[in-house]
């Protein structure tokens, strides 16, 4: 008697996008994975380990060190009917890629008014609080969230990271997939087996509350819920939204929320001015300005170039559980 | 590795005489359609038009080489010509310069950025060499599906052979053997910066040695001695034997585009000081030496292609606009509400 296959297994999200990526390669011949290191060294956090030896050099391919074509090269198979799940090896080195993701990919249905489309994803780890200094640490969706024709997704929970990433590769558009490098292996959780999609765009509520809605996304989503399960045990209630898409953006869920809590929160790590939390406080003031019993407020990363390297540099740019608790606290208390 | 070949049309390569008066007319098509593109500009029936007077050889020495059916083209935006010369239909030609509803990019893409996939033309943008990537990865797609007998033609000017995206595709296209010609359409301006500006070099094809591809330079303005040089390179690439580049010289006798003056950089002496190289009248008075044709047929041949221009600029012209709400159309796949 064979023995009933358990319905889902704990993961970290290292081995949750390994293992999307790996059902991904095994299933459908016109995927492949490209970058840097992604070969014989099974990328820099280990994610393709093995890949090169059961998929072959030809759709595991280590690049030259060149992010502008690692893009680019990707498009042009994407154009030409692959599915091709492309690697920058840290977030920080995709500037010399920007063009192509902006100028190119998101703009290749659009331009030939749909004779070509671009069913690309790119995948890369981002995100500070692992003493990465200023070139391996840094948020990068502000400067991609701007640009109709991508989308941009940010899961940080395993189960999220499989059912987005699934969701990603067989999605028609091209992709930016973001990675929250500390939540690689901290962050463990139950994952359905086999394949399921999470759609692209929808928010998620990961710890209900009614007398402040907090957006996040990445490593602080964690935090966050942390802080409110603490402020649970002082009779305080923050709901907790982790964003998970940040374009398509989930307005409906954030919208929903704060009609019930009429107070906003939003905490994201990347830097304040600009950031994707200016987009969500200029929607909710527009769409929802009569429903808000206090301000806006937003806890993000302070506008500096980076992080530092030395720890008390990181320390100031991160933002800890005390202070999103506080922050919560006295966002209710107002 | 690089070879300069110069090849005065003394030979014909196998071409037959229908091949020959086909590249002859082509020329002539793609010279009336660039007068089209400036007179209409200056009629003020259109805003812009790109001319590639100069190129002709090269574009009808190419799209002889390329294989329909089988062979991508990722052009840049100077090979209009070509374009024409692999089967896309003048009308498109016209459609696209009066950016019509019915333009494959529906009246959204500048004149000559075409994409047509049914042809195996891929939709390009203006930046420059940022298409070279997207022809490595198509030939990495054939190369990885075992498509023998298919290759990808990518072309660009020399101005591309700065862009860092330049250096990194055909750095990966050597490196994997993939089956693709890169052919630099060398007519010596990057707008209004010359050659001497753009590298330290002579030639474009002395940069394949450091990329380990074999490289080999053409007189662009002789249709068939590039057709030769195409043939080869493209059937290499076909059989498995990896990419060339390939450096076809030509001179661009208009302005960068209709928007450009070209007499704040270059002399008119200069121009005329190239007259000799006009790929056009030099095949023309070839054909007619080698009694190809009479000259009263060139001029039918003219008057035929003039004929066929007209027709399409008066379709073209009648035909509407696109639609505003078509600015919100192929986004992304299916509907899309934008934020407004």
């Amino acid at each position: 008697m064979a023995l009933a296959s358990p319905a889902s297994t704990v993961l970290n999200n290292v081995e949750a996008v390994r293992t999307t990526l790996y059902e991904a390669l095994k299933s459908d011949e016109r995927t492949l994975v490209l970058g840097e290191d992604v070969g014989a060294r099974g990328n820099v956090f280990l994610i393709t380990k093995g890949f090169i030896e059961e998929f072959g050099p030809e759709r595991v391919i280590d690049t030259p060190l060149a992010e502008a074509s690692i893009a680019g090269i990707a498009i042009g198979m994407a154009m030409e009917g692959l599915r091709p799940i492309a690697e920058i090896q840290f977030a920080d080195f995709i500037y010399p890629a920007f063009n192509q993701i902006v100028g190119e990919a998101a703009k290749t249905r659009y331009r030939s008014n749909g004779d070509y489309t671009c069913p690309l994803v790119i995948r890369t780890p981002y995100g500070g609080g692992v003493r990465g200094a200023l070139s391996h640490s840094v948020s990068i969706e502000a400067l991609f969230y701007h640009v109709p024709g991508l989308k941009i997704v940010a899961p940080s929970f395993p189960a999220d990271v499989k059912g987005l990433l699934n969701a990603a590769i067989d999605d028609p558009d091209p992709v930016l997939f973001l990675e929250h490098k500390k939540t690689y292996r901290l962050v463990r959780g139950e994952v359905p087996n086999g394949h399921y999609t999470i759609p692209i765009g929808r928010a998620d509520v990961k710890h209900p509350g009614d007398q402040l809605t907090v957006v996040s996304y990445g490593l602080y989503v964690h935090q966050a819920i942390e802080a409110a399960k603490r402020l649970d045990g002082e009779s305080l209630s923050a709901e907790v939204i982790d964003l998970r898409s940040i374009r398509p953006m989930d307005r409906q869920t954030i919208l929903e929320s704060i009609r019930k809590t009429r107070k906003l929160l939003i905490i994201h790590e990347d830097n304040k001015f600009g950031g994707i939390g200016a987009e969500i406080s200029a929607m909710v003031v527009e769409e929802a300005f009569f429903d808000l019993d206090a301000p806006i407020r937003r806890l993000c990363g302070p506008d500096v170039p980076a992080m530092g390297y030395a720890a008390t540099l990181e320390e100031e740019f991160m933002i800890s559980t005390d202070r999103m608790a506080e922050a919560m606290r006295e966002m209710i208390r107002f | 590795m690089a070879k300069a070949i110069s090849t005065p049309a003394l030979e014909r390569h196998g071409l037959t005489d229908d091949q020959l008066r086909w590249m002859l007319r082509n020329m002539y098509l793609q010279r009336t359609l660039d007068n089209r593109g400036f007179q209409l500009n200056r009629q003020g029936k259109i805003p812009f038009a790109t001319g590639s007077e100069g190129h002709e050889g090269i574009h009808a020495g190419a799209a002889l080489a390329f294989e329909r059916g089988h062979d991508i083209l990722v052009p840049y935006y100077r090979d209009m010509g070509l374009c024409v010369g692999i089967g896309m239909p003048v009308l498109q030609v016209l459609l696209s310069m009066f950016a019509r509803a019915q333009d494959v990019s529906g009246g959204r893409q500048f004149p000559n950025h075409y994409s047509y996939h049914s042809l195996g033309i891929l939709s390009i943008s203006s930046i420059i060499a940022a298409h070279c990537p997207h022809a490595v990865g198509a030939a990495y797609a054939m190369k990885l599906r075992k498509e023998n007998g298919r290759a990808v033609l990518c072309t660009f000017g020399d101005g591309s052979t700065s862009e860092g995206e330049w250096h990194e595709s055909v750095n990966f296209a050597a490196v994997h053997g993939l089956p693709i010609v890169f052919l630099c359409e060398n007519n010596e301006w990057a707008i209004s910066t010359p050659r001497a500006n753009q590298m330290a070099i002579e030639n474009v094809i002395d940069k394949a040695p450091g990329y380990g591809l074999p490289g080999v330079k053409v007189d662009g303005s002789d249709p068939i001695a590039t057709y030769a040089v195409m043939k080869e390179a493209l059937g290499r690439a076909r059989d498995g034997g990896g990419p060339t580049l390939v450096e076809a010289t030509c001179y661009r006798f208009l302005a960068h585009t209709t928007d450009d003056d070209d007499r704040t950089y270059r002399t008119r002496e200069e121009i005329e000081r190239h007259r000799h190289l006009d790929p056009v009248p030099r095949f023309e008075a070839l054909l007619l030496e080698w009694g190809i044709l009479s000259s009263d047929d060139a001029s039918a041949m003219k008057k035929d292609v003039l004929a066929e221009v007209n027709a399409a600029t008066d379709e073209a012209e009648a035909l509407p606009f696109p639609k505003p709400e078509e600015l919100y159309t192929n986004v992304y796949e299916g509907p899309y509400e934008p934020w407004l």
